[in-house]
């Protein structure tokens, strides 16, 4: 028969300010033992605040209002310092969202594995801990778990920092993981196999899982209930048959709409003169393993391709493919050590000085985090207006520019006036698009533009490009991991594993007809099921 | 490792060469005869024409730049024009007390100091934080004469705990030497304190807001665990940097205490040079200094590689 693990009653969390606005308002919630439970919903819905006061790791400046949270007989709201150390890592523990920064960069993998031995179970001697932690090594499927037991966290990929971060929170076989966003940060492949993992791992360890998500497809593969989060409240909670196949709430309707669909376009007819003409780009670089030795990575490797004037190449791939490697050759950030880049018909290997700065002017780039991707003391106008003054253009019609170009983004124009922070994540990528086009440039190179938003503002973003590129006509290089994304933007696809192009043709032959078996691999791990017909 | 130590000592060369060479200028360009300085003020013209001839100044400039060099790479830095000896043996007899009175301090600092910081970062806004901060403050604004003779009036000729001045050997006497070197070594690091106590917690306050302290916290066990063993570390690469920015200004205050103290080391010496316009042992110490910054420099590199994984030169 199976047992709740966590019974969360009437949960309100509100910000510690007198009269202020409660983030989290009257949430019941159930996990059960062996199912995935699943909480969806944007950023800001709340959904992640809730699972923090699970652990009692409230962010600063929130408090509990009331409600009960009960964690395998164990009353979480009011437990002290010495039960949480009790329980924290025992009896529950989470796998958070960012692997970058989610482990100690100074200390060994193996030690901040071994930290959970060493505090629940202090008499465990050294010799079995290193087991245990090799064993749990090799059960999130880590290469070579020896040497990861050695290795320093920058020494390994995200998608291996995130395994790190899951056999942490599986160390003492807890009751209750709650894994917050484990997967956005990874590409497809990475996704489709850690989310197995969770699976196996439950049905080993007898755990209840809460995962928490804004990607549906997620959901369609692993969830079996479903709780779906909005301004704080649970609006809608089932099985994740019913929800997935009838949604009751419109928030719900519109959350599963907003998932991109297959919508494939009819690629332009080829042109004579490419504007982006690359043959046989090379480049190697040289880095140091964590066993010391020196590495050789090719990060481009025999690459070719061409982009027409006013088209969108999409480079799909995942994380260490060459995909940013690639952008950055083109930004003319790092020089190919072999192969020839035309690009507005001329050898862009070969500028300096002026006809460098005339270039980069003319291809610009819009970046992955916009949170991070703008100067956060400087006013938006000034971002806006200062690259067009640079390159000779008159204050008033860089300003006037800028102007023209937050109407068309549908941003007010007062937004000039204000700083970064005071915009949501969308409203900040649209301005880092209007500061790329202020430049007026021939090349839009966009660096997993979209990875970092909401489906719902991620649908938006992409109307927005598209709207963009009928109008200023620029030609666009898309990056992106999910391929998704890419059938809604992309005229061609190029598909890129290990610095090589295994593919490259129009975007709907790529999906419906992949020829290597890589692309196949990439497109299979997609999650969800996805009807591969064109939507209208 | 020991390549870095290598390419670094190779490094200093051409540091050393450019002191050197400014060491050489400043004597030789700076307004007024060094010859006349050197002999003296009542020195008779054939007095200061023979001071002229021993220095070598009545060859021409290049000439003099070369002997001076050559001399210098063969640790003939001059004799002194005080006491006639060699330069390199004052500073060497020197250097003792110098080096204990540092070693005191730094050890006295870092183990006071960075403590100190991570207490008040952890308990931020609290009263332990206000105290620490307070005498961050203090230590700033009040100058270390100041200190060093309140400490000197309170304990050590009021109380009479401990002697009131002067130097004893470790080597001949530990706790002698301890009792004498206690009161110059709080007033050096009172200074070095506040900067270090700050900093740290400043480094700290800003590390306990990153991703993996939540991390560690989720894993349960005490939160004191979580500002030695998680914050602390991380805060190591800043703290070390001040450390050894602070060492270096260490000398600066060596000379003050040291005369405050009546502690024959480098200090006095320097102040002693300078008065006494003697030339040669103002440029030996000079050098010395000099080296002793690059040391310092090198020590530091070494212990980012040891407390930061991620940096590799």
């Amino acid at each position: 028969m199976d047992e709740p693990i966590l019974e969360i009653c009437n949960l309100s969390i509100g910000l510690n300010a007198p009269a202020g606005k409660e983030v989290v308002d009257d949430v019941s919630l159930t996990v059960w033992r062996r199912k995935i439970t699943c909480l969806i919903g944007e950023s800001g819905s709340g959904k992640s605040v809730t699972s923090s006061a699970v652990m009692k790791l409230l962010p600063g400046g929130l408090r509990l209002v009331g409600g009960q949270i009960l964690l395998d007989g164990h009353e979480m709201t009011g437990a002290n310092a010495e039960q949480l150390a009790d329980l924290r890592g025992r009896v529950v523990s989470m796998v958070f969202q960012e692997p970058l920064t989610a482990l100690n960069p100074v200390m060994r993998v193996g030690d901040q594995i071994g930290e959970l031995l060493k505090i629940h179970r202090p008499k465990m001697g050294s010799q079995e801990r290193k087991r245990r932690i090799l064993e749990l090594l090799g059960d999130v499927h880590l290469p070579d778990p020896p040497a990861t037991l050695m290795a320093f966290p920058h020494q390994l990929s995200g998608g291996q920092r995130q395994r790190v971060v899951i056999a942490m929170a599986l160390a003492l076989e807890p009751a209750l993981i709650i894994a917050d966003e484990p997967t956005t940060a990874l590409d497809v492949t990475t996704q489709a196999q850690i989310l197995k993992l969770f699976r196996e791992l439950m049905t080993r360890h007898e755990s209840g899982i809460l995962l928490i998500t804004h990607d549906f497809g997620v959901v369609t593969e692993v969830a079996d209930t479903v709780y779906v989060m909005q301004n704080g409240q649970v609006v809608e909670h089932g099985s994740a048959a019913d929800i997935l196949k009838a949604p009751q709430h419109p928030y719900t309707r519109s959350l599963i709409a907003a998932v991109p669909k297959y919508r494939f376009r009819s690629p332009l007819p080829p042109s004579d003169t490419p504007l982006v003409s690359a043959h046989d780009l090379e480049l190697t670089y040289t880095t140091r393993g964590f066993t010391g030795r020196t590495r050789q990575v090719k990060a481009l490797d025999k690459v070719s391709f061409n982009i027409d004037p006013g088209e969108v190449l999409g480079v799909v791939g995942e994380s260490g493919s060459g995909k940013s490697t690639l952008a950055r050759t083109l930004m003319l950030f790092e020089t190919p050590d072999n192969g020839q880049l035309q690009v507005f018909g001329e050898d862009a290997t070969k500028l300096r000085g002026q006809a460098l700065r005339r270039y980069r002017a003319d291809v610009q780039m819009v970046f992955q985090d916009p949170f991070k991707s703008l100067n956060p003391r400087r006013k938006v106008g000034l971002s806006l207006t200062e690259g067009p003054i640079e390159n000779g253009v008159s204050k008033a019609e860089a300003v006037g520019r800028a102007h023209e170009l937050l109407d068309r983004v549908s941003l007010p124009r007062d937004a000039m006036n204000r700083f970064p922070h005071e915009f949501s994540g969308g409203q900040r990528q649209r301005i880092c698009i209007a500061r790329a086009l202020a430049m007026r440039p021939r090349l839009v190179i966009a660096d997993e533009a979209v990875s970092a938003l909401d489906v719902s503002v991620q649908a938006q973003v992409l109307a927005l490009f598209e709207g963009l590129k009928n109008d200023f006509g620029f030609a666009m290089l898309f990056i992106t991991h999910d391929l998704r994304v890419a059938s809604n933007i992309c005229d061609r696809v190029l598909v890129m594993h290990r610095g090589r192009v295994v593919e490259v043709g129009p975007t709907q032959t790529i999906f419906t007809a992949p020829q290597a078996a890589y692309t196949r691999e990439l497109i299979n791990a997609i999650p969800g099921e996805w009807d591969l017909t064109p939507a209208a | 490792m020991a390549r870095l130590i290598f390419t670094r000592l190779l490094a200093a060369i051409p540091v050393m060469l450019v002191v050197a060479t400014f060491v050489f200028l400043l004597l030789r360009l700076s307004p007024g005869d060094p010859a006349i300085v050197i002999a003296g003020e009542h020195a008779s013209q054939q007095q200061i024409e023979s001071v002229r001839m021993a220095l070598g100044l009545d060859q021409s400039l290049v000439v003099q730049y070369v002997l001076w060099m050559s001399q210098m790479a063969s640790g003939d830095f001059g004799n002194s024009v005080l006491s006639r000896q060699p330069v390199l043996s004052l500073i060497a007899d020197r250097l003792e007390p110098t080096l204990v009175l540092a070693t005191v301090t730094i050890i006295l600092t870092v183990l006071l100091a960075v403590p100190m910081g991570a207490i008040a970062a952890w308990n931020r806004d609290g009263w332990r934080d206000r105290v620490v901060m307070t005498f961050a403050v203090i230590g700033f604004s009040v100058p270390s004469f100041v200190i060093g003779y309140t400490l000197v009036l309170l304990l050590a000729i009021n109380a009479k705990l401990l002697p009131v001045q002067g130097y004893v050997s470790p080597f001949a006497d530990p706790w002698g030497s301890l009792r004498h070197v206690i009161l110059p070594a709080i007033t050096l690091s009172i200074v070095f304190m506040a900067l270090i106590s700050r900093v740290t917690r400043a480094s700290i306050l800003e590390i306990l807001g990153e991703d993996f302290i939540r991390t560690a916290r989720a894993k349960g066990g005490h939160e004191k665990r979580i500002l030695w063993k998680h914050a602390l570390p991380n805060a190591a690469v800043s703290i070390v940097t001040v450390i050894g920015l602070g060492i270096a200004t260490l000398i600066s205050g060596v000379v003050v205490t040291e005369s405050v103290f009546n502690i024959p080391g480098l200090g006095r010496l320097t102040i002693d040079a300078i008065q006494g316009r003697d030339y040669p042992v103002v440029q030996g110490l000079i050098l010395v200094f000099s080296f002793v910054y690059v040391l310092i420099n090198l020590t530091i590199d070494i212990i980012y590689l040891i407390v930061d994984p991620r940096i590799r030169y």
